[in-house]
């Protein structure tokens, strides 16, 4: 078991004749992924790798191929339009990759979002895998193995470094999800939470934040009054610079909240084993599943 | 994709500079979008300040420094001349006032020891206060939404007030879709106790900041104080922005404010090559990517003993070339006693990091140790190219062997 997705995911790719697209389309089949369709607009009726068809938009490939699931590698100035094109089609989970999309172009998309089945993972994101079923997105597929610990995390290399650390321990991986580290982004800690709370392939689970926002407080409420399996988190940021704040009008509206301290202390409060450094991930799993 | 521009400090949980811009052309940017504000302008050169202030003819008149730093009024030139803000009545003491600014280094708290070189000073209308407010425009994480946040408590530290007095901080959330509606201005109008006769001009204000937070992409804009005068008009007196750096691809004229004077040279080098760099005061210099990780890295560096040197992402498509100028940005810093590369490649791929390590130790000697850290895409490459190259470096297995070898190293 796992969540999101698994063998059954019929993936479209977005930008799939790009650079980046096309590499990590490539890697994404080469893992097992079903790709079954790219959109490039002005491109259709092209092949990719000698198979993938290739459609103007996303409403032919979904009737076409009947994909549930899209990837997104276009540029920050187009990527609101493609995630709303996704929307528009119905597919059902919409991974954003694409790093850069401006604040007010994502305020209107989850307004869009809202207003619909779609769910979407990102934007700024590594993406999701399933180790040994599908992999949608730009992780290393090699460092993962299928198993029962799920990983949930805003940063891609951290995520990368918590799977490593739990595959070189032994245990193996249900779903990983990198939510993105925007501020305005499509599925939140807690939504991951819930669903790895609900799943029966998934027998303890990694949360990975960083300093900012509410995000990680608010799933280490729900987690401390709700959830039944154990949990380890790691905060990253404990030691970076004032700075990135967003003014003083920012601190008063996330009242208070955002910095390290805070977001440990609620981790904690929640009965949450706190890695104490980013090395220390998976043993920090460990040991709260040794308490019981 | 996954293209690096405009990327710096992008990341919003990870630590960066916004691009700030100059109080003039702050008020630029109110003029630009019908904000009310004070009337005056900008100059370079005495005679211009005399200019400008002939043009205001019979106000009481103020000059100002204009650097990117506060505490301006209470700062000193480096001249001795007391004070970078200073009123004044006539064109001939604008005159004076600007020649004794412009040309000098004005140090105030925030500047540091070395202060900032004044290349232009600002002449506007003093007017006469009757009361101060306080309104900010922002883009709330919590709700995706647009948020106004307004106070009667204006022209001190906002953050004060809401802690003291939380009652008197007021938030009005706006639809993203609808925007900021006209009945919303008058209940803002109301919250600030604004008289009925300013209702309407208030309103027009509150609609035109609202146009030009969206319009420019900004992340914040904060009006303080918002003033009402003696003589009955309300203006934003200082305004401060934030712009969404992700957006500033679309905004050429916003871009264009950059003053790069104003920056820290090792930051003004690594934006050049796109390169997420903060310079810190510590000796261990780091490049890792993703934001994520660097700050993770920092983090277990502190937790060994040790102080980073900086912040560096060098993100997920960067080239050799920009790892070079990395590496070169990084031994620039006098500071620097060890180096520590912390790559996981996802996006990245380690022989690319390697194979920049490799370049820059060829353009510059390194002059302290190094202790690379590699996994993930292409790693067995990476690890083969470096073992070859004959460079002499310290390779550490994991994330905490690699923190403790970097501090062992600096020490």
């Amino acid at each position: 078991m796992s969540i999101l997705v698994d063998k059954n995911t019929r993936l479209l790719v977005q930008g799939i004749t790009g650079k980046s697209g096309g590499f990590h389309a490539k890697s994404c089949m080469d893992y097992g992924t079903n790709v079954v369709a790219g959109v490039t607009p002005g491109r259709g009726g092209e092949t990719f790798e000698g198979k993938v068809p290739v459609y103007d938009t996303v409403g032919e490939a979904r009737t076409h191929t009947g994909c549930n699931a899209t990837m997104i590698f276009v540029p920050p100035a187009g990527a609101a339009d493609s995630i709303l094109e996704a929307v528009d089609a119905g597919i059902e989970l919409i991974v954003c990759i694409t790093e850069g999309i401006p604040v007010i172009d994502m305020m209107r998309v989850k307004a869009a979002l809202q207003k619909s089945r779609s769910r979407l993972i990102g934007p700024n994101c590594p993406g999701i895998i399933t180790p040994g079923q599908c992999k949608i997105g730009i992780m290393p597929g090699y460092i993962h193995n299928p198993g029962k610990v799920g990983v949930v995390s805003r940063s891609g290399t951290l995520t990368y470094e918590a799977v490593w650390q739990l595959s070189s321990r032994g245990h193996g991986q249900s779903t990983c999800v990198g939510i993105g580290g925007d501020p305005i982004n499509g599925t939140s800690h807690l939504d991951v939470v819930k669903m790895f709370n609900d799943d029966p392939g998934t027998e303890a689970f990694i949360m990975i934040g960083e300093i900012g926002g509410s995000a990680e407080e608010e799933a280490a409420e729900w987690i401390g009054k709700n959830c039944k399996k154990p949990v380890a988190a790691f905060i990253a940021g404990a030691t970076a610079p004032p700075g990135r704040r967003m003014g003083h009008a920012g601190a008063i509206v996330s009242g208070g909240k955002g910095t390290a301290q805070g977001k440990i202390e609620a981790l904690k409060n929640a009965g949450i084993e706190v890695a104490s450094t980013p090395a220390d991930m998976a043993d920090a799993l460990l040991r709260r599943i040794k308490r019981g | 994709m996954v293209e690096r521009a405009a990327r710096a400090a992008y990341n919003p949980a990870a630590p960066h500079h916004p691009m700030n811009i100059h109080e003039y052309q702050a008020k630029e940017l109110l003029d630009k979008f019908g904000v009310a504000n004070s009337s005056g302008g900008v100059a370079s050169t005495p005679e211009e300040a005399e200019k400008i202030a002939s043009s205001l003819a019979g106000k009481n008149l103020v000059v100002k420094a204009q650097v990117h730093a506060g505490g301006r009024g209470k700062g000193s030139f480096k001249n001795g001349f007391k004070g970078g803000v200073h009123l004044c009545k006539t064109p001939a003491e604008a005159r004076e006032l600007a020649s004794k600014m412009l040309g000098e280094t004005l140090v105030t708290h925030q500047t540091g020891e070395a202060g900032r070189l004044v290349r232009k000073v600002l002449v506007a209308e003093s007017v006469d206060i009757e009361k101060e407010l306080y309104i900010a425009m922002l883009i709330d994480r919590a709700t995706s939404a647009p948020v106004v946040v307004a106070s009667t408590e204006g022209g001190m530290d906002i953050e004060a007030v809401a802690e003291k007095t939380p009652g008197k901080i007021h938030h009005l959330a706006i639809d993203p879709l609808l925007g900021l509606q006209p009945y919303q201005s008058r209940k803002l109008a109301k919250l600030l106790g604004i008289p009925a006769a300013l209702l309407k001009p208030a309103c027009t204000l509150f609609e035109n900041l609202y146009r030009l937070f969206i319009a420019c992409d900004c992340s914040m804009v904060e009006v303080n104080p918002l003033v009402i005068t003696k003589s009955g008009d309300i203006r934003a007196l200082d305004a401060k922005f934030n712009f969404d750096d992700n957006a500033l691809f679309r905004h050429p004229d916003i871009l264009a404010y950059r003053d790069t004077a104003e920056e820290d040279p090792r930051e003004v080098e690594a934006s050049k090559s796109n390169l997420n760099y903060i310079g810190l005061d510590g000796n261990i210099a780091c490049l890792v990517n993703g934001a994520g990780l660097a700050m993770a890295t920092m983090d277990i560096i502190k937790h060994c003993g040790g102080e980073p040197a900086n912040f560096l992402d060098v993100g997920g498509g960067a080239n050799e070339q920009q790892v070079t100028e990395a590496f070169k940005i990084l031994i620039a810093d006098k500071n620097v006693k060890a180096i520590l590369v912390n790559i996981f490649g996802g996006i990245m791929k380690c022989d690319i990091i390697a194979q920049g390590i490799i370049n820059a130790s060829k353009a510059v000697n390194l002059p302290v140790p190094l202790v690379v850290r590699l996994e993930g895409t292409n790693v067995d490459a990476g690890r083969k190219l470096l073992a070859e190259s004959g460079l002499e470096l310290t390779t550490a297995t994991d994330i905490a062997d690699a923190a403790k070898k970097a501090v062992a190293a600096a020490a």
